[in-house]
């Protein structure tokens, strides 16, 4: 399935944060989202999923989500989004809970996900019991529990430390080369983007217009640090933030 | 001010410093000073025993030794009598039995409807702006000016009594339900939405066991608040009931009964607070 945006815009009273974006997302594939902060990354993010509407333009579903899917678009929040109240395998099921599965094929979904991100053996723990990279591993085995059509991820890593957050940037990109997912991963981090994103969508400050988008041929699981295809990609995508920079700089400089 | 190199002659330390000792390059060294700890209390095992046991030395001092008169203050041994002929004639049991049942009942109604009203203030927009209003009027009426009216309305016997209580139960629980649902984290049901969730499952598995702190913490106060409206009641018209023997009791001059009648209510109310406890700590594992 793929997710097609079309002269997105917004405004918060008045305020525009987003203007005419058009953005086609093909079934497989990594879109990541950069740009600066406040320009509209999670305001887009949300009219994507169907969680804001926008004020002009659409977003589309082109072809049919796969048959095991209970949820085509789905969310990885910033902050988790645990139940605390649930341990983490009851959290994993609480989305499965609403529909019309066995008992068995609800176990089998659960066990499956939380194997898939190394947490079986941690299925009865609540979340104050976690840290925060187990958290966030919590919610991507939620989201993978549904089978999304299109994995929606709103800066999941940035309230990680660096070093978990190298771990699972190598658990997405082993997730991706196991079950193509499809994703729009947000966030403000060239490296994080040049190490996800088949393509790199690079969003001007606000409001947020599509500066340029940047494909990234490399296979996701041959990206090495130092490989002069990727350098290329991440100098370019450092030029383009950069100018953003400076222009949000000067900006504030004169008023 | 410098420190000094050498350190200080006995007696002018500071006395919120230990005194220092000369390391090998002459610079003081000493100890960094605790100043942590505190601010966490915690209850003493043996602190609530040992309160009521010097309460009641006290009590039995004051009337043995004529410190107030025996008609002001009955002495522990009479009440403890008092309460056994009550206990044995089985005259307590009837009192208790007609107290349970009323505040039982009143406050399960009361807390019923106070939580469901709460919920749909803190749910819908329309609940807001006509029960808020209503419930902010409410609460600060004293219910207990109100039997008289429910007397006219729905006679002296049960049912006057027990809607004072539920209509006293109702407005502290649904002033908590209503904290407690705003209280709720909105990133938790923007998820729940997130996920495709019916509102159904939305209010039960996120807004219920969110707000359920609040509502454990309602209930503990409006229970106190029954049991003091069930004494009122009972005292303005019952023949059986904890109120009406504390009362009957107070009209003979039976001090011993009617004491022993205050140990039962305060007792009921230690019950209920401890029953309440319980059920925090196994609904409310999960924070710990
Ligand atoms: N509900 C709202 N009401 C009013 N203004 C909002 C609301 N949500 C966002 N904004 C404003 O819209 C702009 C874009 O917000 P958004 O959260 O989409 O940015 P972002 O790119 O995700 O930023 P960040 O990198 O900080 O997460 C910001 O200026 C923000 O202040
Ligand atoms: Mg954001």
């Amino acid at each position: 399935m793929d997710l097609i945006a079309t002269g997105l815009g917004h405004a918060y009273d008045g305020l525009t944060v987003l203007d005419d974006i058009s953005l086609t997302v093909a079934s497989g594939e990594i879109v990541a989202l950069l740009g600066p902060s406040g320009c509209g990354k999670s305001t887009l993010l949300r009219m994507l999923g169907g969680l804001e509407r926008p004020a002009t333009g659409r977003v589309e579903m082109r072809g049919a989500p796969p048959a095991a899917s209970l949820n085509p678009l789905t969310y990885v929040f910033q902050d988790f989004a645990l139940v605390p109240w649930r341990t983490v395998a009851g959290n994993v099921a609480l989305p499965l809970e609403h529909h019309r599965l066995g008992a068995d094929e609800r176990a089998r979904r659960v066990a499956e996900a939380l194997a898939r991100v190394g947490l079986s053996d941690f299925a009865g723990a609540y979340p104050r019991q976690l840290s925060g990279g187990m958290k966030q591993r919590t919610a991507i085995a939620r989201a993978f529990a549904v089978e999304p059509a299109v994995l929606l991820m709103d800066e999941p890593l940035s309230a990680l430390d660096a070093q978990t957050r190298d771990l699972l940037i190598e658990d997405l990109v082993r997730l991706w080369t196991e079950t193509r997912f499809t994703a729009v991963y947000v966030t403000h981090n060239v490296a994080e983007a040049v190490r996800l994103g088949h393509r790199v969508v690079v969003l001007s400050r606000r409001p947020g217009r599509i500066r340029a988008i940047v494909e990234i041929a490399e296979p996701l699981d041959r990206r090495r640090e130092g490989s002069p295809a990727l350098g290329a990609a991440r100098e370019q995508i450092w030029d383009l933030v950069r100018g953003e920079a400076a222009a949000a700089d000067r900006e504030m400089v004169h008023g | 001010m410098a420190e000094p190199a050498v350190p200080p002659a006995e007696g002018t330390t500071d006395r919120a410093y230990p005194p220092a000792t000369a390391s090998p390059s002459g610079a003081p060294i000493r100890p960094v000073p605790f100043r942590g700890g505190g601010f966490a209390p915690r209850s003493l095992r043996f602190g609530a025993p040992a309160t009521f046991l010097g309460l009641l030395g006290l009590w039995w001092a004051a009337t043995q030794y004529g410190w107030v008169s025996p008609l002001a203050l009955p002495k522990p041994e009479e009440v403890g009598r008092a309460f056994l002929d009550l206990a044995t004639s089985g005259l307590l049991w009837q009192h208790l039995a007609a107290s349970l049942w009323r505040l039982g009942l009143g406050w399960v109604i009361g807390a019923a409807a106070g939580t469901v009203v709460g919920f749909a203030i803190g749910l819908s927009s329309l609940a807001r702006s006509t029960a808020l209003p209503m419930v902010s009027a409410m609460f600060p009426v004293p219910k207990i000016a109100l039997l008289p009216l429910f007397i006219l309305w729905l006679g002296i016997g049960e049912v006057s009594k027990v809607a004072t209580i539920a209509f006293g139960v109702f407005s502290p629980m649904a002033i908590a339900a209503f904290g407690g649902v705003d209280g709720v984290d909105r990133n938790l049901v923007r998820m729940a939405q997130s996920f495709g969730m019916p509102t159904r499952a939305i209010v039960l598995k996120i807004v219920l066991p969110g707000a359920m702190p609040a509502l454990l913490s309602g209930a503990r106060i409006s229970a106190s608040i029954g049991i003091i409206l069930l004494t009122a009641a009972e005292m303005i018209g019952a023949r059986y009931g904890i109120g009406a023997l504390v009362l009957s009791a107070g009209n003979l001059m039976a001090t011993d009964q009617l004491v022993a009648g205050v140990l039962v209510l305060s007792a009921m109310g230690l019950t209920v607070s401890k029953g309440i406890a319980a059920i925090e700590k196994r609904v409310l594992r999960w924070r710990a």
